[in-house]
C-alpha cells in the first residue's frame, strides 16, 4: 500500500480556536473552501476549547461570556456551514520546507500533502514536573492541570481528593475552582513568583470566591509518597526563588496539579528550519504571521501564548487573510523590513518585523511585559524618536497588551526604519 | 504443579535467568513481587554496557561483565531491542586521574577487554568535540555500549513466557521451605513449589537468601541519581563519558540513550531500600559532576525527568553468585550491582551452568525460539512501511503519544503480548508512550483509556504501577 499523495492551496495544522479562525479568515479573503484543509489530531474540531468547560470566552469577540465549547462551536459551525474540508483524528507527523505536511489517521491512512502555503496553528503543551527535577519519587497523583481537567470535564473522573496547584496562570486558577465544584479540597494554590500570571477575575472567581489560599513567592519542595502522592512540603521563596528552608510546611494531599507553564508545540515548526524566537518559543514572523519562509504562516498558541482566545482567533484571521493573498501572489513584498526591539521590561513583541509598505495604522502590536509594573509608560521608539506614549495603571506579565501606531508614528518608523519597544517606570 | 525452577525477581537478571532457562525442557517459574517485571533496579540505572575494565581481576564482576559486554549485541538482536555500540570513554583532568586511567587499562587488559586504548589530543577530541577542554586523555573501550535495561528486561521476560515459562506477579516470598528436594515458596496465601530455586531478588536477594537459612551477605543500598536531558540534546555526547573513578565508585557519567535523550549522573548515597527519591543535594551534586565533563553548558532547561535507582551493594564486594549455605537447590544471584546489567547476558548461561552442577537436568527445548515476536514501532518506520501498516490495522494510524510517535495499535500490542502491560507503567515500558518531553501530559488520559477498555477494566482500576497507584480515585460528583 503506498501512501496517497495529495494536494492542496492551504493546509491548517490544528483546528482549535486559531485554525479554525483562519481557515475562516482565508475564506473570507477569496480563497474558496476546497482548497483549504484543517488536520486535527483530535476526534474533534475545536481544540483544547472543548475541555474549558468555564465562562469567559469572548467578551471581546462577541461581547458575551461563552464556554469554551460554546466559542468554539460558534467558528465550528461556520467552517461546516462554509463547507471547508477537513480530517480529524489525525497527526502531523512532519513538516518540510517545500510546505510537505505527512500525516496519518486511521481513516486516511498515511498521506503526503503537498501546500502551497501552510498555517501552523498547533497550541501548546504543559510543563511537565520533569522539567521542574521537583525532589521525591515518582508516585501517581501528579498531573499536570491540563491532563486533570481533561481527566473530569471530558471523562467525568477525579484525579484526586485532596490537592494542591503549584502555579496561578490561569489553567491553574481555573482548576482550583473546578476540582472544588467537584468535591475535591483544595488546600493551597502555590505560586513561584511574588504576583499571579493569571487574569484578576480568574483570581477572585477561582480562588478568592472559594476561599482557597493564594501562597505567592512559594514552591514545592519534595513530593511524598511512593504509589500515590501522599503529601507536598512547599517552602517560601527568596528574591532569587530560592526555597527557605526554615519556612517549609507540609501539606497532606492526593493531588499535585501542575501549572507550570506551557510552550508552544513547534516540533513541526522546527522540523522545517523554521527561526525560532527564544522568548516566545515560538517562529519568528512579519505583521502577515509569516515566518521566514515564504508561504508558512504561524498563529495562536503556537506562536506565542495568549491569554485570550478572543485575539487568537483575531490574529488567526489575519494569518488565514495572509496565507489566501500569498496563494493568489498577492501578498504585499518589497519595502525595508523593520525589526521589532523589546527591551526594558518588555520580554517581547509579536510580530517581530514588519516590512514598510505593509505597516499602517492598522498593524496591531502584542507584547508581554516581564514584570508587575503600576504607573508605567509604554514607550514606542524609532531612531531616538518617541512615537508612542501611554500611560498604564497596571501591566503584568499575565496580561498580554496591545498598540497601533498612529498616522504620524508609522510615517517615522517608514523613515527610520526600525522600531522598539520599552517601558518606562518613572 | 512442582516447577523444575523458580526464578525470585524479574528484573534483568531475573528475566535473562529464566530466558536462558527456557532454551531447555524445564518448568519455569518467573515470581516478582511488584505487578510488573522491571520494577526495581533494573529501570533505574545508566543503561550502560560497560566494557569490564572496571571490576578487580579475578572477581565475577570482571568476568561476567566482560562475557556478558560480549554477548549483548546479539541477544540484543535476538530479543528486538535497542542498542548501540557507542564506546566509552574515561577521562582524566589531573595526574591521580591519569594514573587512575592507567590502572583501569592494565586491569582491562588482565580482565580480557579487547581493543582498549588511552588517547588524547586531536583523536580524543574528534572523538568527543564537546569534552571538556581539560581533559588530558582517555581510556577509550570501543566495546563499551548503551541499551534500554527496561526494555531489555521486560523482552527477556517476555521471551521466557513466549517460550514456556509462567510469570507470577504481585507475589511477595516471605517464606521458603524444603521437602523431600521440594521447596516451597509462599507468600503467606498461595504458594509455588520448584525443585530449584534461583534467588535474583535484587536489592532484597539477602532477605531471601535468609529465608533460606543463609546469612552469608547483606545488602547495603546505595542510591544513585540521575537526570534525563530532552531528544533536541542529541549529539551533545557520543560516547559514554566518565570521570575517573575515585574511592566514591565509578563517577559521573554523561552518556547517550538508545532513544536519543542524554543522561546524566549517578552519584552514590548509602539510604534504605525503597528510597527512591531524588533530592536537591544529589541533582546538584550529578549536575556539577556532569558539568566537568562537557565543554558545553548542560542543557539545564531541557530537562525531561529526573529519576534515582538503588544499587543492590552487596558486602561481600562481588557479585553473590552460589549455592545457598543450607538449602542446597537455592542458586544465589545476589547483589548484581553495576556492573550487572552489562554481565546479564553472562550471568543467566553461568546461572544455568551452576544449575546443572547442582542437578539439573538440562534436555534441549526444540522448540525454543531466540527471537521474541517482533515489536511494531511506527515511528521508526519508513513512509511505505507506515501506509501499509496502517491499511492493515487503522489503530496504528493513530498517534496517542505525540512526544515519542506511538500510535494506538502499538499500546494495545504492548497490552495483548505475552506478560503484556496491564498499568500505566507498563505501557511506558514496553512501547514508550508518556516517556518523551510531555511525560505523559498529552497521552496518559488516552492511555488509561486504551488499558481500561483492553483489560475490560473501569477507569478508576487503572494504575501507574500496581495496586495503589490508581490514577483517579472516581468518578465527578462521587467524592463526598
Amino acid at each position: 500500500m503506498q501512501m496517497i499523495e495529495k494536494k492542496v492551496k492551504i493546509a491548517i495544522i490544528g483546528g482549535g480556536p486559531a485554525g479554525l479562525a483562519a481557515a475562516l479568515g482565508a475564506v473570507e479573503a477569496g480563497a474558496k473552501p476546497d482548497d483549504i484543509l484543517i488536520i486535527e489530531r483530535d476526534t474533534c474540531l475545536g481544540g483544547i476549547l472543548n475541555q474549558c468547560i468555564h465562562a469567559g470566552f469572548g467578551l471581546h469577540m462577541f461581547g458575551e461570556e461563552l464556554s469554551g465549547p460554546e466559542y468554539a462551536l460558534r467558528y465550528i459551525k461556520r467552517v461546516k456551514e462554509a463547507g471547508i474540508p477537513y480530517v480529524t483524528d489525525a497527526m502531523a507527523l512532519s513538516l518540510s520546507k517545500d510546505k510537505v505536511v505527512t500525516y496519518v489517521s486511521p481513516e486516511s491512512g498515511l498521506v503526503k500533502l503537498q501546500a502551497e502555503a501552510v498555517i501552523l496553528a498547533m497550541g501548546c503543551r504543559e510543563r511537565p514536573r520533569g522539567a521542574l527535577n521537583t525532589p521525591g519519587a515518582r508516585p501517581a497523583g501528579i498531573y499536570t492541570a491540563g491532563a486533570a481537567q481533561r481527566f473530569i470535564n471530558i471523562e467525568g473522573y477525579m484525579p484526586g481528593k485532596t490537592a494542591v496547584i503549584l502555579g496561578s496562570g490561569d489553567i491553574g486558577l481555573i482548576m482550583a475552582r473546578r476540582m472544588t465544584l467537584e468535591g475535591a479540597k483544595v488546600k493551597a494554590v502555590c505560586e513561584l513568583m511574588p504576583y499571579s500570571s493569571g487574569l484578576a477575575r480568574n483570581i477572585a472567581q477561582c480562588l478568592d470566591d472559594f476561599d482557597i489560599p493564594l501562597k505567592l513567592s512559594h514552591t514545592v519542595v519534595k513530593i511524598h509518597g511512593h504509589k500515590r502522592l501522599e503529601g507536598v512540603t512547599i517552602a517560601k521563596v527568596d528574591e532569587n526563588l530560592k526555597p527557605i528552608k526554615e519556612t517549609e510546611e507540609y501539606i497532606e494531599c492526593d493531588t499535585l496539579l501542575l501549572s507550570v507553564g506551557l510552550i508552544p508545540e513547534n516540533e513541526l515548526t522546527e522540523m522545517a528550519g523554521i527561526s525560532i524566537d527564544r522568548v516566545t518559543s515560538g517562529a519568528v514572523v512579519n505583521n502577515f504571521r509569516e515566518t521566514d519562509i515564504e508561504g508558512i504562516f504561524a498563529c495562536g498558541n503556537v506562536l506565542h501564548v495568549h491569554d485570550l482566545v478572543d485575539f487568537v482567533s483575531g490574529e488567526s484571521e489575519l494569518a488565514g487573510k495572509s496565507a489566501a493573498a500569498y496563494v493568489r501572489g498577492e501578498l504585499p513584498r518589497g519595502g525595508k523590513q523593520i525589526n521589532i526591539t523589546a527591551k526594558d521590561g518588555v520580554r517581547y513583541v509579536v510580530p517581530q518585523n514588519v516590512s514598510g509598505n505593509a505597516l499602517d495604522e492598522n498593524t496591531e502590536f502584542f507584547f508581554r511585559v516581564g514584570g508587575v509594573m503600576r504607573n508605567a509608560y509604554i514607550e514606542v521608539y524609532s531612531g531616538d524618536e518617541l512615537i508612542y506614549r501611554k500611560k498604564k495603571p497596571r501591566l503584568a506579565p499575565g496580561e498580554m497588551e496591545n498598540l497601533k501606531l498612529d498616522a504620524k508614528a508609522v510615517e517615522t518608523v517608514r523613515q527610520n526604519g526600525d522600531l522598539t519597544f520599552c517601558i518606562n517606570r518613572s | 504443579m512442582i516447577y523444575d525452577v523458580a526464578v525470585i525477581g524479574a528484573g534483568v537478571i531475573g528475566s535473562m535467568t529464566a530466558r536462558e532457562l527456557s532454551r531447555y525442557n524445564l518448568k519455569v517459574c518467573l515470581i516478582d513481587k511488584l505487578d510488573d517485571a522491571c520494577g526495581g533496579t533494573s529501570k533505574a540505572n545508566s543503561a550502560i554496557v560497560h566494557a569490564g575494565f572496571d571490576a578487580e581481576n579475578g572477581t565475577l564482576k570482571a568476568k561476567l561483565n566482560v562475557k556478558g559486554c560480549e554477548l549483548m549485541p546479539e541477544v540484543c538482536r535476538e530479543l528486538d531491542v535497542h542498542y548501540k555500540n557507542t564506546g566509552s570513554l574515561v577521562v582524566s583532568f589531573s595526574d591521580e586521574d591519569d594514573e587512575a586511567v592507567k590502572v583501569l587499562y592494565e586491569r582491562g587488559v588482565k580482565n580480557g577487554v579487547p581493543d582498549m586504548r588511552i588517547i588524547s589530543g586531536d583523536e580524543l577530541f574528534a572523538m568527543e568535540p564537546n569534552l571538556s577542554k581539560n581533559a588530558r586523555c582517555a581510556l577509550y573501550a570501543p566495546t563499551a555500549g548503551i541499551v534500554c535495561p527496561y526494555e531489555l528486561t521486560i523482552a527477556a521476560a517476555e521471551n521466557a513466557v513466549q517460550n514456556g515459562a509462567d510469570a507470577k506477579f504481585e507475589f511477595e516470598v516471605n517464606d521458603i521451605s524444603e521437602k523431600n528436594g521440594v521447596y516451597t515458596l509462599s507468600n503467606g496465601k498461595e504458594s509455588v513449589e520448584a525443585r530449584f530455586v534461583v534467588n535474583a531478588a535484587g536489592l532484597f536477594s539477602d532477605e531471601i537468601a535468609s529465608l533460606t537459612g543463609d546469612a552469608s551477605f547483606d545488602i547495603k543500598p546505595r542510591k544513585g541519581e540521575y537526570m534525563l536531558y530532552d531528544k533536541s540534546c542529541d549529539g551533545f555526547v557520543k560516547t559514554v563519558l566518565f570521570s575517573a573513578p575515585s574511592k566514591e565508585g565509578k563517577g559521573i557519567l554523561v552518556a547517550p540513550t538508545v532513544d536519543r535523550n542524554v543522561l546524566v549522573g549517578p552519584n552514590a548515597v548509602l539510604t534504605s531500600k525503597d528510597d527512591t527519591e531524588t533530592t536537591p543535594m544529589g541533582l546538584a551534586q550529578i549536575a556539577e559532576g556532569a558539568s566537568k565533563l562537557v565543554s558545553l553548558p548542560l542543557p539545564s532547561r531541557k530537562t525531561v525527568t529526573s529519576f534515582a535507582g538503588v544499587r543492590p551493594t552487596p558486602t561481600t564486594g562481588d557479585f553473590v553468585i552460589k549455592k545457598s549455605e543450607k538449602m542446597k537447590g537455592v542458586l544465589h544471584l545476589a547483589g548484581i550491582e553495576s556492573p550487572g546489567l552489562a554481565s546479564s547476558p553472562a550471568v543467566a548461561v553461568y546461572a544455568v551452568e551452576l544449575l546443572s552442577e547442582m542437578g539439573l537436568e538440562l534436555v534441549k527445548n526444540e522448540k525454543f525460539v531466540p527471537e521474541r515476536q517482533k515489536v511494531v514501532r511506527f515511528r521508526e518506520m519508513g513512509d511505505n512501511e507506515r501506509a501499509e501498516l496502517v491499511a492493515k490495522n487503522p489503530a496504528y494510524g493513530r498517534i496517542i503519544c505525540r512526544c515519542e510517535g506511538v500510535t494506538e495499535g502499538e499500546i494495545v500490542d504492548a497490552i495483548k503480548r505475552p506478560m503484556g502491560a496491564t498499568s500505566i507503567d507498563g505501557v511506558k515500558k514496553r512501547a514508550r508512550a508518556g516517556l518523551g518531553r510531555c511525560q505523559g501530559g498529552f497521552c496518559m488520559p488516552r492511555v488509561a483509556e486504551i488499558l481500561s477498555r483492553e483489560l475490560g477494566i473501569p477507569l478508576t482500576e487503572v494504575t501507574k504501577n500496581g495496586k495503589g497507584s490508581e490514577i483517579l480515585t472516581g468518578k465527578t460528583k462521587e467524592v463526598r
